[in-house]
């Protein structure tokens, strides 16, 4: 991420991808793939009703599960980053589970959480911790002993070494973690929410749309589903550029 | 102002750097400490700082026992200890703001420090400016010359009107030209404010140029102290003279004697 996205080019982009749809969709012609111009002005007319509802419902269970990760994994990051036996203890766990897809835990955590809320924004939770857990564990482990060694020599405390140092420098690598978890989060809440909900959009694509040969109807769901990994990857993509000023000025 | 009493230290494992060694630093004097490396000079440096504690014996500053950081100790080290993601600006206000952060306690901060937030703008104005870096305030420690950020560091210990100034190896990571005019600056600001000031160093010349007083440390054990009384130091003009390379040619030849 080096730059902001223009105004001008998101919208270039935007129409980049209607066109491409549009003629994927007549190329193939089947229902399956219906044409934007059906689909664009459902998803405008459906968005402020029961749509917006399901693209609500999800949107609160990954902020939530992203609130969850962020406040248990930065500061365990932190701690291992800065603890270097610790840290040997806990990275050959780390390194094997790490690569493991979280989403084959589903029926485990719904046999013991039941199919909940909860036990689906957990298991998105469990994704992005790793994410949040590694990035931020490398950073807290890069900051040189001077650094800290010189922000204590001006008496800075825990206290004051937290705020000044250890704050700033993994709030960076908490967004870049979530920047790039973002997708899988969504994938993942996507599979969570086909069973056992009444909103959704994941049960909205598959059960209320897909399963009743709802076309048009599946892809405005898509469309949500699409556009809140748009908008929050960049909200995401935009602070981090904000916090980084000073990795992206020339020098 | 320093008085190291029966000072004993050892890395665990290691055999011990300091044996009993005691030292006295009067105020307002200006002190080199050389040796190669591995001798003990940054430790001990370290250990009047606050950022170590001796294994035996007692370090006192100003009457006091130190066991942590002093809030009227500077310390300058080799590698700057910027913050990164702040610019000089921010960097140079470090000290003031973790001051503030918690209020003057004597013990993270002195306890007649309050500052307010204007008079702290004028005296990081003021020596940004005293050391030719006020136009790189909004500047990135990336953005900057090595020399650039140890300014920027020499601010931020400044602003903080210390009464014992500490500094490992200030220059060493500087092109002889931008080292030799730091060590001005610096011989300048000794001049000036009468600063009790310790310069942890392996090069000869700095030595010289910077310590009065020239405590010279040896690989092993330091039990004896051994300094030598330095009337050249801060002179630029003797600098090329054959008395300063005398000196340097001394403690060389002191440097190499085994003790």
């Amino acid at each position: 991420m080096n730059k902001n996205i223009h105004p001008q080019s998101a919208v270039l982009g935007f129409l980049l991808f209607l066109l491409l749809w549009q003629l994927i969709s007549l190329a193939v012609d089947r229902p399956i793939l219906p044409s934007p111009l059906k689909v664009m002005p459902m998803f405008v007319m459906e968005l402020p009703g029961v749509l917006g509802l399901h693209l609500l419902a999800s949107a609160g269970r990954v902020l939530a599960a992203i609130g969850l990760a962020v406040i248990t994994a930065a500061p365990a990051g932190l701690v291992l980053g800065q603890m270097p036996k610790l840290d040997r203890l806990f990275s050959p766990l780390i390194a094997i589970t790490y690569p493991i897809p979280k989403i084959v835990l589903l029926p485990v955590i719904y046999v013991l959480m039941g199919i909940t809320d909860i036990s689906k924004i957990i298991l998105i939770a469990t994704i992005i911790f790793f994410q949040i857990l590694v990035v931020v564990r490398d950073e807290a482990a890069s900051l040189k002993p001077e650094l800290i060694l010189s922000v204590r020599s001006l008496c800075a405390g825990r206290r004051a070494l937290f705020r000044y140092v250890y704050l700033p420098a993994s709030i960076p690598a908490v967004l870049t973690a979530l920047r790039i978890s973002i997708g899988t989060a969504i994938a993942v809440l996507f599979i969570a929410e086909q069973s056992l909900t009444t909103y959704g959009l994941g049960y909205y694509i598959v059960v209320e749309t897909y399963q009743v040969l709802r076309y048009p109807e599946m892809f405005t769901g898509i469309l949500a589903m699409g556009l809140l990994g748009v908008v929050l990857y960049f909200t995401v993509a935009s602070i981090e550029f904000r916090v980084n000023r000073h990795l992206f000025v020339a020098s | 102002m320093i008085e190291l009493i029966d000072l004993t230290f050892a890395y665990s494992g290691h055999p011990p750097l300091f044996d009993r060694f005691c030292l006295r630093v009067g105020k307002g004097e200006a002190w080199a400490i050389i040796g190669p490396s591995g001798c003990g000079k940054s430790t001990l440096l370290y250990l009047l700082a606050g950022l170590k504690r001796p294994s035996k014996g007692r370090v006192l500053i100003a009457g006091e026992s130190i066991h942590r950081p002093r809030p009227r100790t500077g310390l300058i080290l080799q590698d700057h200890g910027l913050l990164p993601w702040a610019t000089v600006g921010q960097n140079a206000r470090l000290g003031l703001a973790i001051r503030r952060l918690y209020g003057p306690d004597g013990r993270h901060a002195p306890v007649d420090s309050e500052v307010e937030p204007q008079d702290a703008d004028r005296q990081i104005d003021y020596w940004l400016q005293w050391l030719g870096i006020e136009g790189l305030r909004n500047k990135y420690p990336s953005q900057l010359s090595r020399g650039q950020r140890q300014r920027t560091a020499i601010a931020r210990t400044l602003v903080l009107k210390p009464d014992l100034l500490l500094m490992d190896e200030p220059f060493s990571a500087l092109d002889a030209p931008i080292r030799i005019e730091l060590q001005s600056v610096m011989a300048g600001f000794h001049r000036q404010s009468q600063l009790t000031s310790i310069t942890v160093t392996h090069d000869i010349e700095e030595a010289v140029f910077m310590g009065r007083k020239v405590l010279v440390l040896h690989d092993g054990c330091n039990r004896d102290t051994e300094v030598v009384d330095n009337d050249l130091a801060g002179r630029s003009d003797e600098r090329n003279s054959p008395a300063f390379h005398q000196r340097c040619e001394d403690l060389h030849r002191l440097l190499e004697r085994r003790p």
